[in-house]
């Protein structure tokens, strides 16, 4: 496996997608090239970032808005 | 205990407001979507069945994240809010029609994301195609490739951490965009992302792979090691 063929693989690979045989060539490159190592390692650690952030605080303007629509949609439900 | 409550007490008030209970719990890393909270089919049952204030708890633990998606989906603050007050209104109305074969959660999410994309579409009309074909492989090959040190993670601070997410995926291009906020940001499945675009789900990896190589490009600029912001 060459370098454009990890490149090609990495979702793959970090979703848990590749076949045994595949996963072990890409793993055996990466043994060998720093430079995908760091592409692999660094694309893990980006989706790991986004996928534990934490979604800020709701600007109380926009709560507010959103709990008087939805209050008036059960009132017009409960008529 | 719960369920006693919710089947006998019609005058009980959930929290209207305020943080939720994961983010009250010591340990502030979220629960991943695919772990549900074991009461959510209880309040699903409880709103299917007319009490308004299961529902409005079900907004309140949600409403965050919502505004997120539609946040990162639209890049409007304008539109992301119209987008989530629909998909909550939506999502009471139709009620009745979720089979609950998946979490509550997830039906809540591709709807906020179909509002979402229904208003980037309107408001770029010619910027936004998921049929277009990508590039080719050319454009993949990482560039900058340099050491980001042993975890970029603590080097910043949480508000720090959101202006840079939030500047690098306001510049990643829609497509890509929507793709991976759904995979990797609501861990909707490949297939359910599929679903919920209108895809295949080789265009789905195909989009994802592209937008993973190209954050982490952008990321690059704040994570090097010596970097300076």
């Amino acid at each position: 496996m060459n370098c454009k063929s990890v490149i090609r693989e990495v979702s793959n690979y970090l979703d848990g997608e590749l076949e045994l045989a595949a996963k072990q060539e890409l793993e055996h490159h990466l043994e060998h090239c720093g430079d995908c190592k760091m592409v692999v390692d660094q694309t893990k650690l980006t989706v790991d970032i986004f996928c534990d952030s934490e979604p800020v605080e709701l600007p109380v303007d926009v709560k507010s808005r959103l709990h008087e629509a939805l209050r008036r949609k059960f009132s017009e439900k409960g008529n | 205990m719960l369920c006693v409550t919710l089947e006998t007490t019609k005058a009980r008030q959930w929290p209207l407001s305020g943080p939720s209970l994961a983010l009250n719990a010591p340990n502030p890393h979220r629960l991943p979507s695919t772990v549900a909270r074991e009461d959510e089919h209880l309040l699903v049952a409880a709103a299917k069945r007319g009490d308004a204030s299961a529902f409005e708890e079900l907004v309140s633990r949600y409403e965050k994240k919502i505004f997120r998606l539609t946040m990162n989906i639209t890049r409007n603050r304008e539109d992301a809010e119209d987008a989530m007050q629909d998909a909550f209104l939506k999502s009471y109305a139709h009620l009745k029609d979720f089979q609950e074969d998946s979490r509550f959660y997830t039906w809540l999410v591709r709807i906020a994301a179909n509002e979402a994309l229904m208003r980037l579409r309107k408001r770029r009309p010619n910027q936004f195609s998921l049929d277009e074909p990508i590039e080719g492989d050319e454009e993949m090959m990482p560039r900058e490739l340099e050491d980001w040190g042993p975890s970029p993670e603590q080097r910043f601070a949480q508000t720090e951490m959101h202006e840079i997410l939030s500047e690098v995926i306001d510049k990643l291009e829609p497509d890509f965009r929507v793709v991976f906020v759904l995979r990797d940001v609501e861990e909707l499945s490949t297939e359910e992302t599929a679903k919920t675009l209108g895809i295949s789900i080789p265009a789905v990896k195909s989009r994802l792979l592209r937008a993973r190589l190209k954050l982490r490009q952008k990321l690059n600029r704040y994570f090097r090691q010596g970097a300076t912001n």
